[in-house]
């Protein structure tokens, strides 16, 4: 053997024992069979088509806290004016980047442009259209783009969170990166995301709020009658939480709270569960305040003492006690089933979520369907190996035993490549794999068909290899990098199992050009060194 | 063994035929794609519910219907699936529903409906048992470590979780997820006489399993269908780019055209067969263009090389040369690929099953579009171009694929 083939197999023997090694011999090397057999299943990693999970796509709306930041801004820009004795006939939000403010007194009108130059930094203003002494404020667009990542980020922080104190294994939560407002929830082996879709999807929003209205009413409308048809200022009508009294049916009332409000859930140092001491059978989540809360909230009680407060979750008045006495730390939220007790305590501990989250997708793959689709995909994938390796062998004898060979070798680097990279096999995956088998079968049979060729005219084997790998070669590069191309494209533009697939063809094709084109050659070249110069090829 | 020896057919004289046959199929598989109103989009594209059940026996469809009739979900699909490759699955059946209502509602509505008529028609148990047959590992192994049937003691819950793994692998990998008797189970270590009682008076077994579960809101099918077209135009105009790069821009042309009409005969076989088309579809789409795409370029590649040897060749005859020397490569990769996806089509499962089907008809289609419809195309430009005659050696196109096929 010349020393350049040697060296040529050296190479390949290296590679095919560190892509074995791949496979197989990682985390620790295999002693037993059963090692082994967990090293495999350690490193083939499965998507959640084959192993069975749940996969959600939820959106979050984030427009929501943006609208939210224009509330905000509207209610200090009041109290500002108000301060320094600006008078505006109407401050309200157009939209939710727009403030429209109008019919403001001529003679505070620079006081007005102060204030909002100088502390709403945020906002640009221009005259409103069609309005006299009115201002339409519009918010920076790089703040809008501000407040849009950071309640993604926020989101997808939360939302690992909550997932991570399910407990589930080995969740995936990642931005989808389709739209620039969706997020990917992957639970393997969770054969019913229902309680893990509603621990998402909940607010999450706690806060005590004074009840400024003693009254309750059967109604948002009666409400408001009862106040001549307007709120007194800064309040709003919070409904409170069906509860079915004995004997009645269930109803809800309506309260007017305080809309600022004393503490939050962002205030509570810890929450827990206890068996619910007016509701048997039921449970209730304890709550206490930071040190800081709690110097607020203890004056604050004091001075309220004989005034109701409601405990509002979600939006939702709870329950609505009356204080009775300075209450310094802590409180609670009844009555619960033990489940939802211990989601909403998961849920406070994780924090809110800072807009609210609707489903877009949601798939789930049973165990049982992931394990016919393993069988049956392997065993499809097996089967078509087996008869296209019988036909090569026929058809080509010896040198159909080097494309045999080839194919191998072929499938072991893109499992090892897959092992090594981290890439998730799927089932569009497995159709992957199966068309990459036939790739490289269309190579082997280019070349092949070309040294027949060469044959037939003449040439003496050594020199007829030759030719057929060089002419071959061109045309192999060609038809490779167009279908390349292709996956490309199919993986940029491509979503969920079309990505999948487009992994394992580029892995696929890229290691073909090389045991196709290498590997094939060096065997034919070690045959053609030990055979007399003008013995037959075997092909 | 060679099956193709020596062969000489005049493969442009004959181009009118595959023409004729293109048009055909053409012509069949739109019209019927035109009297369905539209292609038929899988629930990706679609956007609404599909839940695949999978009953103890053989489904009793007429008493789903009844069942989904009666809690107003008429306009609910009912599909059975039989598998070649796994008998099991003539126990299942898919059951679907549209997109209802603007999107507003909660996602998964339209499965809760289904999943309550499923329990109402075909829930047996009353007792308040869990249904075995749909429990998962973690709350067996709460269940288990509870009663405690082997006496382990209080720190027996690693045992019982592995215990509980067990008995839902045995379901789930050897008896297709649904197990008719607790005695099913009995073969496996631990699985004591004790073990078997405590389930049988804990569980029921129902009568069916969900196997898997899809939901796809409305406006996420709409996005879906966009980006799968774009992904597809752009894999197009990329192939386009790359061999009007390395041959000429006909050639390129030639081949994109020949695969677009690869790409719309079989859209035309999947409405024929009343396959849907869905994302997995829509790779198997791209792998046939692909796959025509090579056969494509190896009969170019051959001609740029022609071009160069037989200088006084007329054109139609190099191109028909290039086809014939070709010919037992194209024959045999394209058999060997029809193998490989007729086994996928029969033994991959029901998943698969759309994705092989695109792969049977695009392999067939594909193979003779190279030589049928591509090569003519650029014949048909030279002759155009050149106004009949034999393409001169000196022509300035024939010697830019000469200096192409020299690089």
């Amino acid at each position: 053997m010349s020393s350049d083939l040697r060296w040529k197999f050296i190479l390949i023997a290296a590679i095919i024992l560190i892509c074995i090694f791949g496979i197989v011999g990682l985390p620790e090397f295999p002693t037993s069979a059963k090692q082994l057999k967990e090293n495999l299943a350690d490193r083939i990693k499965l998507g959640l088509d084959l192993k069975g999970g749940s996969h959600l796509v939820l959106q979050v709306q984030v427009d929501e806290a943006i609208g939210q930041r224009c509330d905000e801004t509207i209610d200090a820009l009041s109290k500002q004016l108000h301060e320094k004795n600006v008078n505006v006939g109407e401050i309200r939000r157009a939209d939710d980047t727009h403030i429209l403010v109008r019919n403001i007194d001529p003679a505070t009108s620079a006081t007005f442009r102060d204030i909002v130059s100088n502390q709403f930094q945020d906002w640009s203003m221009s005259p409103a259209p069609g309005e006299q002494n009115g201002y339409l404020l519009t918010m920076k667009p790089s703040v809008v783009a501000d407040i849009r990542r950071n309640t993604m980020d926020q989101s997808l922080d939360t939302i690992t969170r909550r997932i991570n104190a399910l407990g589930l294994t080995e969740p995936t939560i990642a931005f989808t990166g389709r739209g620039d407002n969706e997020i990917l929830v992957q639970l393997p082996g969770e054969a019913d995301p229902t309680r893990a879709k509603s621990v998402i999807q909940a607010t999450g929003q706690l806060a005590l709020n004074l009840v400024v209205d003693e009254q309750t009413y059967p109604s948002e409308a009666a409400a408001l009658a009862a106040h001549g048809g307007v709120l007194p200022p800064g309040t709003e009508i919070v409904p409170g939480k069906a509860s079915a009294q004995s004997g009645q049916p269930a109803q809800t009332v309506y309260y007017i709270l305080n809309r600022a409000p004393i503490v939050t859930g962002q205030d509570l140092r810890s929450e827990s569960i206890s068996p619910s001491s007016s509701f048997p059978g039921q449970y209730q989540v304890d709550f206490k305040l930071s040190t800081a809360a709690a110097s607020r909230f203890g004056p604050f009680t004091e001075a309220n003492i004989g005034h109701r407060m409601a405990i509002v979750l979600n939006h939702q008045a709870y329950s609505a006690p009356t204080i009775n006495g300075r209450i310094d730390d802590s409180g609670m939220i009844e009555s619960f089933s033990q489940e939802a007790a211990q989601d909403l305590v998961l849920v406070l501990r994780a924090g809110a979520l800072p807009a609210s989250i609707k489903y877009l997708e949601e798939r789930t793959v049973g165990p049982s369907l992931g394990a016919d689709s393993i069988r049956q995909g392997v065993r499809a994938s097996i089967a078509s190996l087996v008869v296209v390796m019988i036909f090569l062998v026929v058809y080509y004898r010896q040198s159909g035993v080097n494309a045999v060979v080839a194919l191998i070798l072929n499938l072991i680097i893109l499992i090892a490549f897959m092992a090594y990279a981290g890439a998730v096999l799927t089932l569009p995956g497995i159709a992957g794999v199966i068309l990459t088998i036939g790739m490289g079968v269309d190579s082997n049979v280019l070349v092949f068909e070309r040294i027949r060729e060469e044959l037939r005219n003449g040439k003496a084997p050594a020199s007829a290899v030759a030719l057929g790998f060089d002419r071959a070669f061109l045309t192999i590069i060609d038809t490779h990098v167009t279908t390349i191309v292709s996956a490309i494209f199919l993986f940029l533009f491509g979503t969920g199992p079309v990505r999948g697939f487009a992994v394992t063809l580029v892995i696929g094709l890229l290691a073909n050009v090389f045991t196709s084109i290498y590997v094939s050659r060096a065997i034919f070249d070690y045959h053609l060194a030990h055979k007399e110069r003008q013995a037959e090829l075997s092909i | 063994m060679e099956f193709f020896k020596g062969v000489n057919v005049d493969w442009m004289g004959k181009a009118k035929y595959f023409v004729t046959l293109s048009v055909v199929l053409l012509t069949v598989g739109w019209v019927s794609i035109l009297k369905n109103g539209g292609l038929r989009y899988g629930i990706d594209f679609r956007g609404g519910t599909l839940v695949y059940v999978r009953f103890a026996g053989s489904p009793p469809i007429d008493q789903i219907r009844k069942g989904l009739q009666s809690a107003g979900l008429a306009n609910s699909t009912i599909q059975s699936i039989s598998d070649i490759g796994n008998p099991e699955s003539q126990r299942d059946v898919v059951i679907g529903l549209e997109q209802q209502g603007t999107g507003d509602e909660s996602l998964d509505a339209g499965k809760n409906a289904i999943l309550a008529v499923l329990h109402k028609t075909f829930g047996t148990d009353t007792s308040g048992k869990q249904d075995f047959n749909s429990i998962t590992p973690s709350a067996l192994a709460d269940y288990l470590t509870t009663k405690d049937p082997l006496n382990l003691g209080t720190n027996a819950g690693d045992r019982y979780k592995e215990l509980a793994q067990r008995l839902t692998d045995a379901r789930d990998k050897d008896h297709g997820g649904i197990v008719t008797s607790f005695d099913e189970l009995k073969n496996g270590p631990s699985v004591t006489q004790p073990v078997l009682n405590a389930l049988t008076s804990g569980f029921s077994l129902g009568n069916f399993t969900i196997r898997n579960v899809e939901i796809v809101g409305p406006k996420v099918g709409a996005q879906l269908r966009r980006q799968a077209v774009l992904a597809t135009l752009y894999a197009l105009l990329g192939m386009l780019v790359y061999i009007a790069f390395r041959f000429e821009w006909i050639y390129g042309a030639a081949a994109v055209i020949a695969v677009f009409h690869d790409v719309l005969i079989t859209l035309g076989f999947f409405s024929l067969f009343h396959y849907e088309i869905s994302l997995t579809v829509i790779a198997a789409l791209l792998t046939l263009v692909g796959y025509s795409m090579n056969d494509t370029i190896v009969i170019f590649d051959r001609v740029r090389e022609n071009l160069r040897l037989m200088r006084r060749e007329p054109f139609p005859a190099i191109v028909n040369k290039s086809i014939n020397q070709t010919l037992s490569r194209t024959i045999l990769t394209s058999g060997l690929t029809f193998l490989t996806v007729v086994v996928l089509y029969l033994m991959g499962g029901e998943v698969l099953r759309a994705f092989a089907f695109a792969m049977v008809v695009g392999v067939v289609v594909g193979t003779y579009s190279s030589f049928g419809i591509a090569a003519p195309i650029v014949v048909v430009w030279n002759k155009y171009r050149g106004q009949g005659a034999a393409i001169s050696a000196g022509s300035a196109a024939e010697k830019r694929v000469a200096a192409a096929a020299r690089r």
